[in-house]
C-alpha cells in the first residue's frame, strides 16, 4: 500500500457555475435583463414582482417570470394575473433554485421576444446564495416587518446582492421601523450598493426601480 | 440546509477522479470552504457520513479548510482580511471595502488515497 494525494482544485458546484455561464450567454445574446429575487419567506416578493410586472406591462415592455416554490403553484396564477408569461418552478423541498432548474423551465421561451426576465427564489435568505442562476442582477429583499438587523445576520447572502429592495414601506411607521438603522447595516455588509424602499401596495418607490431596471437593460443590451 | 446536495456532488467528483486509481481506498478528502461561502461546516460534517456511505468514501475523513475573506481597499491600496462578515470595513483604516478578492471558495483542494501496489 502506498499512500498518494491527488490534488483536484475543483469547484464543487462546477456543474452549475458551467451551466449559468450558459445561462448568461444566452440572455446576453438575446439582450433580456434577468433578475434573481432573493429574501425570506413572506418578504412580499411576490407582491413586488405583481407590481413590478404590470408596471412594466403597462410601459408596454416584455416582460416574463419565473417562480420557485418547494410546493403549489399559487404565485405563479397571482403573477400570471399580470398578463406576463409565468413559469412555476416546484422544487419538492429543495430549498434553492439551480441554474438546471433554469436551464429546463425555460423551454420553448424566445429568449430574444423578452426585455425582462425575473427569477423568484424559492423563499430562504442562505442557500440561494451559492447558486448562479448567470442572473445579472440579484436583488436582495427585506421588509419593514423583518428587523434591521437581517443584512447583518445573512452577510453572505446580502454581500452577493447586486441591489436591495426594502418592501412593505407602508407599514415602516407601525413597525417602529428604524430606516437609517437599516440602510446603515445594508451598507455595511454591501457597500455603495443601490437600496430601493418601496410598497406594493401604495406604490412607493416603483418609478425609482423601474428606472433602475431600464439602465440596467440599457448595458445589458450595450454589452452585446 | 443544502449542504447535503453540496456533499453528493463531493462524492460525484471524487468518485470520477478515483476511478483513475483502481483498487485504490480513500482516506481522507480536504475542501477549501470560504467564510462566505453559505455553508455551514457541521452540516458538512454530518451530512459526509450520509452520503459516503456505500461508496468508495466510506469511513473517509472530511477536511474542511476555512478561507477568511480577504477584501481590496482602495484607500490603503492594499489586501486586507475582514475580521468580522458584520462589517465590510478595513481593519486598519476603517473604510467601506466592496471589493471581494476571497471569500466565497467552495472546491475540493485534494484527496488522500491509498493505492493497492501492482505485484512484480
Amino acid at each position: 500500500m502506498t499512500t498518494r494525494i491527488v490534488e483536484l482544485r475543483r469547484g464543487i458546484l462546477k456543474k452549475n457555475d458551467e451551466l449559468a455561464a450558459v445561462l448568461r450567454g444566452r440572455y446576453k445574446a438575446a439582450g433580456v435583463l434577468v433578475l434573481n429575487l432573493v429574501s425570506s419567506p413572506g418578504t412580499g416578493k411576490t407582491a413586488f414582482l405583481e407590481r413590478t410586472l404590470r408596471e412594466l406591462k403597462e410601459r408596454g415592455a416584455r416582460v416574463a417570470a419565473l417562480v420557485g416554490d418547494l410546493e403549489t403553484d399559487n404565485d405563479a396564477r397571482r403573477l400570471a394575473a399580470s398578463g406576463a408569461p409565468v413559469r412555476q418552478i416546484n422544487t419538492h423541498g429543495i430549498c434553492h433554485l439551480d441554474a438546471d432548474m433554469i436551464d429546463r423551465h425555460l423551454e420553448g421561451w424566445d429568449l430574444a421576444e423578452l426585455e425582462y426576465l425575473f427569477i423568484e427564489n424559492v423563499g430562504n435568505l442562505v442557500c440561494p446564495s451559492s447558486y448562479d442562476l448567470g442572473e445579472r442582477v440579484r436583488v436582495a429583499l427585506l421588509s419593514v416587518t423583518e428587523g434591521e438587523d437581517k443584512p447583518l445576520k445573512y452577510p453572505t447572502l446580502f454581500n452577493s446582492a447586486d441591489a436591495a429592495v426594502i418592501t412593505k414601506m407602508d407599514l415602516a411607521e407601525p413597525c417602529g421601523f428604524d430606516r437609517d438603522l437599516a440602510l446603515h447595516n445594508i451598507n455595511e455588509i454591501r457597500p455603495g450598493i443601490r437600496i430601493f424602499e418601496t410598497s406594493a401596495k401604495t406604490g412607493a418607490g416603483m418609478d425609482e426601480w423601474l428606472t433602475y431596471l431600464a439602465e440596467e437593460r440599457a448595458l445589458c443590451r450595450g454589452q452585446n | 440546509m443544502h449542504e447535503l446536495s453540496i456533499v453528493s456532488s463531493i462524492v460525484e467528483s471524487v468518485t470520477e477522479s478515483v476511478a483513475a486509481y483502481p483498487g485504490a481506498t480513500v482516506r481522507e478528502v480536504r475542501l477549501r470552504v470560504g467564510a462566505l461561502a453559505s455553508v455551514v461546516v457541521d452540516s458538512l460534517e454530518f451530512c459526509w457520513g450520509i452520503a459516503t456511505e456505500g461508496t468508495a468514501m466510506a469511513g473517509a475523513k472530511l477536511v474542511v479548510i476555512v478561507v477568511p475573506v480577504v477584501m481590496h481597499c482602495e484607500a490603503c491600496a492594499e489586501d486586507v482580511e475582514l475580521r468580522s462578515l458584520q462589517s465590510f470595513r478595513c481593519p486598519r483604516c476603517g473604510e467601506l471595502v466592496a471589493d471581494l478578492r476571497q471569500g466565497r471558495e467552495l472546491e475540493i483542494e485534494s484527496f488522500e488515497i491509498d493505492e493497492v501496489e501492482e505485484k512484480a
